[in-house]
């Protein structure tokens, strides 16, 4: 039997990635934190100071912030920076997230959205004073509606699950206005968690529909289940196995001939930008992840921005307002009496929008099809690569990622979970770790176009040196990882005695 | 392992009756499944709950799993020490670790529930 | 690479589909741009709508949005790889320096508002009230909504929106036409035995601070729980936070996030600690490692999408990670003394304002103020501040009919006094 002899740091050295996961102490910005201690300076008052008890009343007036941090500038830039080496990035490495699509974050993007006029643009300044905002809007909504091959396009959803949301609201509104809004949706039972949470919240109950055994959504099922109660039916294609539904159209036919919507997750739309458009193959409504395919940056979670795309039967639907021609100027139309309402504040993710924009700006339309090509190209390579060393959870093409499962490796005593902790110590984020549901043990890999030949043979390198590990030292394996700030977290411990902030002790 | 005075589902609930009254629990075939339970959201007394209907839920860190009612009836105790040790149901789930008490309203019901031995051979067979 | 896939050419990885499913033909979307170019066209978009719109142009628009000076700290930590680039913090080994960062954010928060628990933000504030509202509705088990005419008008249409179809029915509840003070007899009238929540804000749309206490108490004695949604967080430096809340949905745009023409913006919701299990939204707990150190992951994930799917508190699954950053940084960096100076200061400066104007209501207001516009009407007013090249006020009859010829008007510490006497001679 192995046991564990050598050092479970020395990584197989034959794998050229560097694991720096530098990291410096830092302890809470309240406990470095001390009375008196100031990081700003604000203006000369230029005009009379006022006592707030007075002008406030004495029962709205706050005496102090109990326990607020006092610190200084250096200390403010030291705590973040020193924070900021305990996290790993795309700046370092590759992130295989499957259907997280996490690619290159463009720095001009960046720069784009911090012009002045931009950036400081006032929702309710005057329309004649927000002209170039409310074009750069425009023409992204041209943009998406091109690329989805869909008629109209609604910027407001502030993220996926929240366009997700205002998606099924539409085709609500949608049937409503037909006489009947139906009682259910459909959603594969491969779908993103956000899929069935979403019916709910638009008051739909949701059934899940089984997939075939080549996990994708079988027709036959899907004639037996639909009915006059079916709303629509939520698909992601490519689906969560990173697999084309060939069948998509003959889907659309049968949602369609009973009158039912065909909704599309686009979480996978890097698959297809340029190559395939969901408008073409029946899809009426739809939702666009601008922090995936268009390369707006994940920022630890998020700001995102989830636009929606729908076919003009649903366009009267549409949140409010909307963007209309008048004359040579734009303006924001209000009277709109079938739209479903506001879904947000405001119009949209605005500095969002400007770097979707700017991406696609920087590609043009054969820059986008290229860039998908090479996703796919990606994804096939290391899938081929690894083959050998994991068991394909299903045998058909894959489009832009890829799906193993942990079969082999779970005979030896390890699971997906303890092989992707042990990738950190090779210098990679783990993939995407017992997702899809229905591969059991599921290892789901996404390298996006970002990757190059020599960063994806460093991955594959660091994954089959793993595979070896578990065959003759599981017991290393399974508790890596070992070269982070910290070892396994106990999220037991954090789950049953809840500590969400701190506290003077 | 299986007490011979429960009663058991096949959803890996226990129900031990005395004088009307049943005391409900997971199995520890299920809080082994489980792993390790980090909160159980209890039910509300005097809640009409009914056989096969989900009356509470326990949950790990990573699943919420629903507890199916054995038997219909009022519920009429809740284990509340489980809100500060959910733990309980790991270390003791067929004594200190269950869930609720119901006052039955169809007292035939538990016949139709499995016997130790047909829980742990359906258990086998799973 | 095609040789180790055993394909000739890059389309043969697309053979397999449909030809029917195949787009034949190039998108409709020009070439590929330089760097030059792209900022080129983006410099002349932000230049057609520059008036009002840089830090050096004056406006007196709030509303929800507010022109407050960014420290350079706040983009130099942000635009940092490792937190513009990472990854929502699941695999917390590698993830300590977002998930630590959003522990202080969840602390301040909580320090702000007066409550035990806040959540690691939402999409912004217009979306954190629906979901404070259908959190109420999950506590109490009731479903009827009652929501103050003092809440931004647009909170309130996304409130409708959402309520639509979840079986939510909303009411809304008038304002004192003296005070601008929530209409305490109206909600008395409107509240029954099926409120869930009594949604307020303040200080409420029209600026003016509201009286929780006394709403709380009404809300309490109903058995419903009070939500108040605040716009302005600097007004929390000086102003008595909610602490008879149940509920604090919040908007942080204030603390150094970009007015951006209305987002991406920073929301929140904090509550008291018994209502931890029905919060929305992401939570950061803190825990060890198995070595004993202090560490910190998400928590309480069973609420979440993922997990609970339809049965979940929410669809959430973004929370606005980087722009929460941008105002974890803004407080550190104004801290305990800076934020009561910021806000003493835009308190000093509306009163100078308001001092010279003639305003509509009597209660007592922090940053923002309604005023009459007289015999003028609000858009002629705004038309001869914007010849003097100011931006003036928002026109309240666009959201209230009531309030014709009246205009909100906003100050902070980037107002100048000149630019102020500019706005009282129009006005005169």
């Amino acid at each position: 039997m192995a046991t564990s002899v050598k050092h479970p740091l020395d990584v197989n050295a034959s794998v050229k990635k560097v694991r720096s996961h530098i990291s410096q102490n830092e302890q809470l910005l309240f406990e470095i934190s001390s009375p008196g201690k100031i990081g700003y300076q604000l203006p000369q008052l230029d005009v009379p100071a006022v006592d707030p008890a007075a002008v406030l009343g004495a029962a709205n007036a706050r005496t102090e912030i109990e326990s607020f941090p006092e610190v200084s500038e250096v200390d403010v830039i030291r705590h973040f920076t020193r924070l900021s080496t305990w996290n790993y990035a795309i700046d370092l490495g590759m992130y295989p997230l499957g259907s997280c699509t996490m690619k290159y974050n463009p720095r001009v993007n960046e720069a784009a959205a911090r012009v002045d006029g931009l950036a400081w643009a006032h929702p309710y300044q005057p329309d004649h004073l927000s002209q170039g905002a409310m074009e750069v809007m425009a023409e992204l909504e041209k943009c998406l509606a091109e690329i989805t091959g869909m008629d109209a396009v609604t910027l407001q959803p502030a993220a996926g699950a929240h366009g997700e949301h205002t998606g099924i609201l539409l085709v609500r509104a949608y049937l409503e206005a037909q006489g009947n809004p139906r009682k259910k949706i459909l959603v594969p039972d491969s779908a993103h968690g956000t899929n069935p949470a979403t019916a709910h919240m638009a008051g739909y109950s949701v059934e899940n529909v089984a997939s075939n055994d080549r996990g994708m959504v079988d027709t036959e099922t899907l004639l037996r289940v639909v009915n006059e109660d079916v709303a629509a039916m939520m698909v992601t294609n490519p689906n969560t196995l990173g697999v084309f539904e060939e069948h998509i159209a003959d889907v659309a036919k049968i949602l369609h001939d009973k009158g039912c919507l065909l909704y599309m997750d686009g979480a996978n739309m890097n698959a297809l930008t340029g190559i395939s458009r969901p408008g073409d193959f029946g899809v009426d409504v739809m939702h666009l992840n601008l922090h995936k395919t268009f390369s707006t940056p994940h920022g630890g979670g998020g700001p995102g921005s989830g636009p929606v795309a729908v076919k003009k039967i649903l366009e009267p639907f549409l949140p409010l307002p909307r963007l209309k021609r008048e004359g040579d100027q734009w303006a924001w139309e209000y009277n709109r009496p079938d739209s479903v309402g506001r879904v947000r504040a405001f119009y949209g993710n605005f500095g969002v929008l400007v770097r979707a924009l700017a991406y696609i700006m920087a590609h043009g339309g054969p820059g986008l099809r290229r860039a998908t090509y090479d996703a796919l190209l990606n994804a096939n390579y290391i899938r081929k690569r690894m083959e050998p060393y994991y068991e394909i959870a299903y045998k058909d093409p894959s489009m832009h990622e890829c799906v193993f499962s942990d079969a082999r490796q779970k005979k030896l005593g390890v699971d997906t979970g303890s092989i992707a902790k042990r990738l950190i110590d090779y210098g990679f984020h783990p993939y995407t770790v017992s997702f899809p549901l229905i591969v059991h043990g599921a290892l789901m890999i996404e390298p996006t176009e970002t990757e190059s030949k020599r960063e994806m043979d460093l991955f594959v390198d660091a994954m089959i040196a793993i595979a070896k590990e578990i065959e003759e030292d599981p017991e290393t394996v399974k508790h890596a990882p070992y070269s982070t700030r910290t070892s396994r977290v106990d999220e037991v411990t954090a789950a049953r005695k809840p500590i969400v902030r701190w506290k003077t002790t | 392992m299986y007490p011979e005075n429960f009663r058991y589902t096949k959803e890996h609930e226990w129900v031990k009756v005395e004088d009307g009254v049943g005391t409900i629990g997971i199995t520890f075939h299920a809080q082994k499944e489980l792993g390790d339970i980090v909160y159980v959201e209890l039910p509300k007394i005097g809640t009409i709950v009914e056989q096969g209907k989900s009356f509470a839920v326990v949950e790990s860190v990573k699943a919420a799993s629903e507890i199916y009612a054995p038997v219909s009836g009022e519920v009429i105790a809740a284990n509340d020490a489980l809100a500060n040790a959910p733990e309980t149901l790991n270390s003791d789930p067929h004594g200190e670790g269950w869930i609720a008490k119901i006052k039955l309203s169809v007292p035939d019901e538990v016949n139709r529930l499995l016997s130790p031995t047909d829980y742990q051979s359906y258990l086998g067979a799973e | 690479m095609l040789d180790t896939i055993g394909i000739s050419s890059v389309e043969d990885l697309t053979s397999h589909l449909p030809d029917e499913v195949l787009l034949h033909r190039p998108l409709n979307i020009a070439d590929g741009k330089s760097e030059y170019e792209i900022l080129d066209y983006f410099g002349a978009r932000g230049a057609e709508n520059s008036l009002g719109s840089t830090p050096a142009r004056p406006s007196f628009l709030g509303a929800g949005v507010y022109r407050h000076y960014r420290p350079v700290l706040v983009d130099t930590i942000v635009s940092r790889s490792e937190f513009l680039t990472s990854y929502t913090p699941y695999q917390a080994e590698i993830a300590q320096g977002t998930l630590t960062a959003i522990f202080e954010f969840q602390t301040m928060v909580c320090q702000l508002t007066g409550m035990d628990v806040a959540n690691a933000s939402m999409y912004d504030a217009s979306t954190a009230v629906p979901e404070a509202a259908m959190m109420a509705m999950r506590v109490t088990g009731r479903s009827h909504v009652l929501a103050a005419r003092g809440v931004h008008p647009e909170y309130r249409e996304v409130l409708h929106t959402y309520a639509k179809y979840s079986g939510m029915p909303v009411d809304e509840f008038g304002f004192s036409g003296e005070t601008g003070l929530i209409d305490v007899k109206d909600l008395e009238s409107k509240i029954t035995k099926d409120t869930a929540a009594v949604i307020l804000q303040s200080p409420n749309f029209f600026g003016v601070i509201e009286n929780v206490k006394q709403a709380a108490e009404i809300a309490h004695a109903n058995g419903a729980l009070l939500v108040v949604v605040f716009s302005e967080a600097v007004s929390l430096g000086i102003v008595e936070p909610p602490r008879d809340a149940d509920i604090v949905a919040g908007e942080l745009q204030s603390f150094a996030i970009p007015p951006s023409y209305g987002g991406p913006f920073a929301g929140v919701i904090a509550c008291k600690e018994k209502f931890i299990r029905q919060i929305p939204g992401r939570l950061v707990g803190e825990t060890k490692d198995d070595k004993g150190n202090r560490a910190f992951c998400l928590t309480l994930a069973t609420r979440e999408q993922h997990i609970r799917r339809e049965k979940a508190t929410s669809n959430i699954c973004t929370n606005q990670a980087l722009i929460a950053l941008m105002a974890t940084v803004y407080m550190s960096v104004y801290g305990k003394q800076g934020l009561r100076e910021l806000a003493v200061q835009n308190l000093s400066k509306a009163q100078y304002l308001a001092g010279k104007l003639n305003r509509r209501f009597t209660g007592a207001t922090f940053n923002e103020f309604v005023v009459s516009t007289g015999k003028k009407s609000a858009a002629q007013v705004n038309s001869e501040l914007e010849a003097k090249g100011i931006v003036g006020g928002l026109d309240l009859e666009r959201f209230y009919p009531e309030l014709k010829n009246t205009m909100l008007l906003c100050c902070t510490e980037m107002s100048k006094r000149d630019h102020m006497d500019q706005v009282a001679q129009v006005f005169a």
